[in-house]
């Protein structure tokens, strides 16, 4: 009997911070608005959620790319096929790398982030003082936190494919000595821009949405002490990094389970 | 002041990169310009077959890259495959009688055009045709060939 109290209980605890979730996103569609009327706090959260986020993704993907180039050749020439590598660098970091990793390192680097500094707004009561001056803390810090974070990883997951490519293009042709004209010819031949790159960049859009969503949601969901702070910020990176994983199946198998 | 146009710099610059790296997305899938091969005329060379020959192989002379493939294409009226060659200028001297053949590197690797000079006074230059020319080597002709010989011979005791 208890035992299923227990479950159940569990299970309308899930049910009902999913629902807090989904009003909560409802809301800050809602006060959306205000990044029209204030453009200068979403190029304030840009700069805090994005360029800050672009040193360990510029280095991140540069490294991705030129160990895949190496594996990759590793591989590949013992079938005397390394003319396919940049072929095989980009669609990987294209398809899948690119959104997938960046998506991770951004909730690791970014997504905490916001989860902590919003947590800890509503610790200190911030949040609350906002609501006493009548000013919306959902319009205010968490919506524009929101868009900002949503816009930064799409850009981000392009950089992170674009430096892979050139991290692979140097192992690959300038180390280990692939025609660079055939490493080129067999990307270009093989990379289609709407199913392969527009794909990726659709991969990333809902990363960027569902990451952010999380981040800003358990930061504002937070219980306000010092450890639930430091509990919701946890969550934050283990529940993006899962949600990521789990959506990217999906939409691979969405995207490419026909082709 | 200073400060917040500073942050305004840095968001403009990531968006900027972010959308450069988006166009070399973009442009990697097109076709980058064949820069590598410096100032190229153009020779055409006409096959029966290709086989796996792609725009930007390798075109080579002695085994060494002299240019690449510009343009692929079937002439209409007489159903061969047509391909301009972009070769560097400082190849201009390739006999008019020279060889095109279609070889592979290795048993399975890319396909590229091997040019083999002839012994003609004249040279070839922009616009002018190859006449020699070899096809690819089609694995699967060549087995069919081979099988086909086989039963004759059999036939034949």
């Amino acid at each position: 009997m208890k035992l299923f109290a227990l479950i159940g209980g569990g299970v309308i605890a899930h049910i009902s911070r999913l629902g807090r979730a989904s009003v909560f996103l409802y809301r800050v569609f809602l006060g959306g608005w205000q990044i029209f009327t204030r453009p200068s706090l979403l190029v304030h959260q840009i700069y805090a959620v994005g360029v800050l986020t672009l040193t360990i993704i510029l280095v991140a993907g540069l490294f991705v790319g030129m160990v895949l180039s190496f594996q990759g050749y590793n591989t590949l020439v013992d079938f005397g096929a390394e003319s396919s590598l940049g072929l095989m660098v980009a669609l990987s970091l294209t398809r899948e790398l690119g959104p997938v990793l960046a998506a991770l390192l951004f909730a690791g680097r970014a997504g905490s982030a916001l989860t902590a500094e919003i947590g800890l707004m509503k610790a200190t009561q911030q949040l609350a003082g906002m609501e006493m001056m009548a000013v919306n803390p959902i319009e205010r810090v968490v919506a524009p936190r929101f868009f900002a974070g949503f816009f930064s990883l799409t850009l981000l997951a392009t950089l992170f494919t674009a430096v892979g490519v050139a991290g692979g293009h140097f192992i690959g042709v300038t180390v280990l000595g692939v025609d660079a004209g055939v490493f080129w010819s067999s990307m270009q031949e093989g990379v289609d821009f709407h199913d392969d790159i527009v794909s990726g960049i659709v991969k990333s859009i809902v990363f960027g949405f569902v990451v952010t969503w999380i981040a800003v949601f358990e930061g504002y969901d937070a219980v306000p002490t010092a450890e639930g702070v430091s509990r919701a910020t946890t969550r934050t990176v283990v529940n993006a990094s899962l949600a990521v994983l789990a959506l990217d199946f999906i939409l691979t198998s969405l995207m490419f389970g026909d082709v | 002041m200073t400060q917040r146009q500073a942050m305004e710099t840095w968001v403009g610059v990531f968006v900027v990169i972010g959308l450069a790296a988006f166009g070399v997305l973009a442009l990697k899938v097109g076709n980058l310009s064949s820069a590598d091969v410096a100032d190229a005329y153009q020779i055409e060379a006409r096959f029966d077959n290709i086989g796996g020959l792609k725009v930007r192989s390798r075109v080579t002379l002695s085994g060494v890259r002299i240019g690449r493939v510009k343009e692929i294409y079937v002439d209409s009226n007489d159903y061969r495959a047509v391909v301009i060659l972009d070769i560097a200028g400082r190849y201009a001297n390739l006999p008019a009688d020279s060889t095109a053949v279609i070889q592979t590197a290795g048993i399975l690797g890319e396909q590229y055009v091997a040019l083999d000079p002839g012994g003609d006074e004249s040279f070839l230059k922009d616009g002018d045709q190859i006449m020699l020319t070899q096809s690819a080597l089609v694995l699967e002709d060549l087995i069919g060939k081979f099988l086909y010989n086989k039963s004759d011979s059999g036939e034949g005791k």
